[in-house]
């Protein structure tokens, strides 16, 4: 699944911003046709500094700050994949893709149908989401069910700064427009290891982050990460063993593994931080109760954000939209008193 | 305005028989396109979306460009340009009929709707407007090549430009005026090419933009140049000095041809509810066929017994791309069910 080639051994700690930076450092490294164009890419290295340094060393030519308008980041992208590169495109803020929405889903998801397969898209959509930043309604959402809906987008969501530079590099090498969505408030929280030099993570297939045998969590992103340690929490303090599917990939969903896991526990918790209603966990809940019925043995239940437009601003109330380990071992616990 | 184009004279150096290609071409898309009318009044097809009156400044755009080597982005109205690029009356009957072998789509998309990876013609949707950033952005990877050396500046067998044509009512879509911004800023080898019909569907010109469209070049740092698009000698000279300009560096041009299309906006319209009649035929005297060829006949490039010789080809091989199209297969349906992904490689 994943290789770290044997000459470059070393394994570092990063964040998994600097996961990112790396992957997409390597990566300009290996292929000219790959630039990168978002609004402040350039000498600023991005709002959240995903881009930094890039620019001092690939130029003004391949690390291109863009006008502010999220149409053309997304169409320039789609133009120049037409034209044989392979661009990155960034979008500041997932908020903000969606004056981007016609280019992404009318236009990128289907140019390779609608033309028979004769103009395949390699590109990248980088857009940093989700809450807990203290970002209130328009620099929280998470807006990844919209496009997780659309064929022929891929919709990738690492949740690890492993994941988060092979997957990176997967998405810049598939022929596809990726969905590449990255957990702002993990970019700095999350620390991993890291090996030096070339590895990719393959779009498609989710990752065991913890086994168990008592109930399956299944979460992305930031919430594969509080799942995780409040796996550790039920684990400890009321010695419920719980596995956590980290599905990494929305589109294409890897079922098989959701089911496997599902098969082994019976029992299914469903993370995600957006809206409840229609949000991604819906899907994973209706492939459980629909191809997984036999091995169920309690009710499938989503943990999510409540159906307000978005993560209010203040503390208190972004508290209460936002899932967290706390709320998800009560969910758990629930389930497992079911 | 700039009209940086009207002492060109590119024209004047076409040879007599590019002059009757040009002709025959539109002569084609004329009758091509008639016949579809023709087609859907019998039921045999569900749609289709016209390019009469249109067929002078789209062959004249045509044979400006490297043919069939730069990279276009047509709209649905451009059937003359694409015959001009080399469409087959074949093709277009195959994807009017929704046929097996339907080169454009694979009969996923409604006729119209162009994509030829060989001629360089990219697909497109529906959607108005949407080609026009995305062809800025290939003229961007243009510009990125020659800069980062995977491109020689002047290497005529690949694309050198990117074109899109759109409608006068699509420059009112975000997505045209993002793309005339980047156009500028990066002084892109583009040139958009408006075909300003007065119509966007029933909706008159005046109700799109308070001013000529020509004069929002100015605004975005492009060219901009205003033609008559019905006068197939002065849209190739707008048009070709617009592509030596993108050829060598000196950026992108908005080209506003003001042309008309004398039918309905398409087959399900009905355009007596929103024109006069009178105001149909009064430009039905400047239909730019009849003006082309009467022209042509008065250079003597063209003779009557050419253009009768030119009509009999041409009617026989669109009653054989219809007889082919109407015998061929539908697609294969498992066909319509996959091919959303391309190969994961490198
Ligand atoms: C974004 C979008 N809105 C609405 C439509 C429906 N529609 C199709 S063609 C058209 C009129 C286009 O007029 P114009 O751009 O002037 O081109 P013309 O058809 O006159 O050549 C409209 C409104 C569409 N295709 N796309």
């Amino acid at each position: 699944m994943t290789t770290a080639t044997e000459t470059n051994t070393a394994v570092r700690t990063m964040t998994l911003i600097q996961a990112l930076t790396e992957a997409m450092d390597e990566e300009l490294a290996r292929d000219e046709r790959i630039f990168i164009t978002g609004e402040d890419v350039g000498p600023r290295g991005g709002v959240f500094r995903a881009t930094m340094g890039l620019y001092e060393k690939y130029g003004p030519e391949r690390i291109v700050d863009s006008p502010l308008g999220e149409i053309s980041i997304a169409a320039v992208g789609i133009g120049a994949a037409v034209a044989g590169l392979r661009p990155i495109c960034e979008m500041q803020f997932a908020d903000f893709i969606h004056p981007a929405f016609n280019q992404i889903v009318s236009e990128a998801a289907k140019m390779y149908y609608r033309s028979n397969g004769h103009w395949p898209l390699p590109m990248v959509i980088r857009a940093p989401y989700g809450g807990g930043i203290g970002g209130g309604l328009y620099h929280s959402q998470s807006v990844e069910a919209f496009f997780a809906h659309v064929p022929g987008l891929k919709v990738v969501i690492p949740s690890t700064p492993y994941d988060a530079k092979g997957l990176l590099k997967s998405a810049i090498r598939d022929n596809n427009p990726v969905m590449f969505f990255e957990p702002k408030k993990g970019y700095r929280a999350i620390k991993g290891e890291v090996p030096d030099g070339d590895y990719t993570v393959p779009i498609g297939p989710a990752r065991i982050a913890r086994e168990g045998t008592d109930l399956s969590v299944y979460a992305y992103g930031m919430m594969a990460h509080y799942s995780t340690i409040a796996a550790q929490m039920v684990a400890r303090n009321h010695d419920i063993d719980v596995e956590v599917v980290d599905i990494r990939t929305l589109l294409p969903l890897d079922k098989e593994t959701l089911l496997k896991s599902f098969k082994k526990t019976g029992k299914a918790l469903i993370v995600y931080e957006d809206n409840l209603t229609m949000g991604f966990g819906a899907e994973v809940a209706a492939i459980l109760a629909d191809e997984g019925f036999e091995y169920m043995d309690g009710p499938i239940k989503r943990l999510a954000g409540p159906d307000v437009p978005a993560v209010p601003y203040s503390h208190a109330l972004q508290e209460a939209f936002m899932p967290n380990p706390e709320k998800i071992a009560a969910a758990i616990r629930d389930i497992i008193a079911y | 305005m700039d009209s940086p184009v009207t002492q060109a004279q590119y024209a004047t150096q076409l040879s007599d028989d590019t002059l009757r290609d040009m002709y025959r071409a539109m002569l084609l898309s004329r009758r091509l396109d008639e016949r579809c009318w023709a087609l859907h009044r019998q039921g045999k097809i569900a749609f289709h979306v016209s390019a009469i009156g249109h067929e002078g400044l789209q062959v004249a755009a045509a044979f400006a460009l490297n043919r069939g080597i730069d990279f276009t982005y047509p709209y649905y109205r451009d059937l003359a340009f694409c015959i001009a690029l080399g469409l087959t009356p074949l093709d277009f009957m195959l994807s009017v009929f929704g046929k097996a072998g339907e080169p454009s789509s694979g009969g996923r998309q409604m006729p119209s709707h162009w994509s030829s990876r060989e001629k360089h013609i990219v697909s497109q949707s529906s959607v108005v407007a949407v080609q026009v950033p995305q062809a800025a952005g290939t003229a961007f990877a243009i510009n990125y090549k020659r800069k980062v050396g995977l491109l020689a500046a002047d290497d005529t067998t690949q694309p050198r430009l990117a074109y899109a044509s759109v409608g006068e009512g699509g420059t009112s879509q975000g997505e045209w005026h993002e793309a005339m911004n980047w156009a500028g800023i990066h002084k892109l080898p583009f040139i958009c090419m408006v075909e300003n019909n007065q119509y966007a569907i029933s909706v008159p010109f005046d109700k799109q933009s308070a001013v000529p469209l020509v004069e929002r070049a100015h605004g975005y740092g492009v060219i901009g140049v205003q033609v008559d698009g019905n006068d197939v000698f002065a849209t190739y000279d707008a048009v070709r000095a617009a592509a030596e300009r993108a050829y060598t560096g000196e950026g992108a041009t908005l080209i506003e041809a003001i042309t008309y299309r004398l039918v309905p906006h398409s087959s399900d319209d009905d355009d007596r509810s929103y024109r006069t009649r009178e105001e149909v035929q009064e430009w039905k005297q400047k239909d730019p066929l009849l003006r082309f060829q009467a022209e042509l006949l008065n250079q003597g490039v063209l003779t009557q017994a050419r253009i009768d010789a030119f009509e009999e080809a041409i009617q026989a091989s669109i009653t054989e791309a219809q007889q082919q199209a109407e015998a061929a297969p539908d697609p294969d349906i498992a066909s319509g069910l996959s091919g959303v992904y391309a190969e994961e490689t490198i």
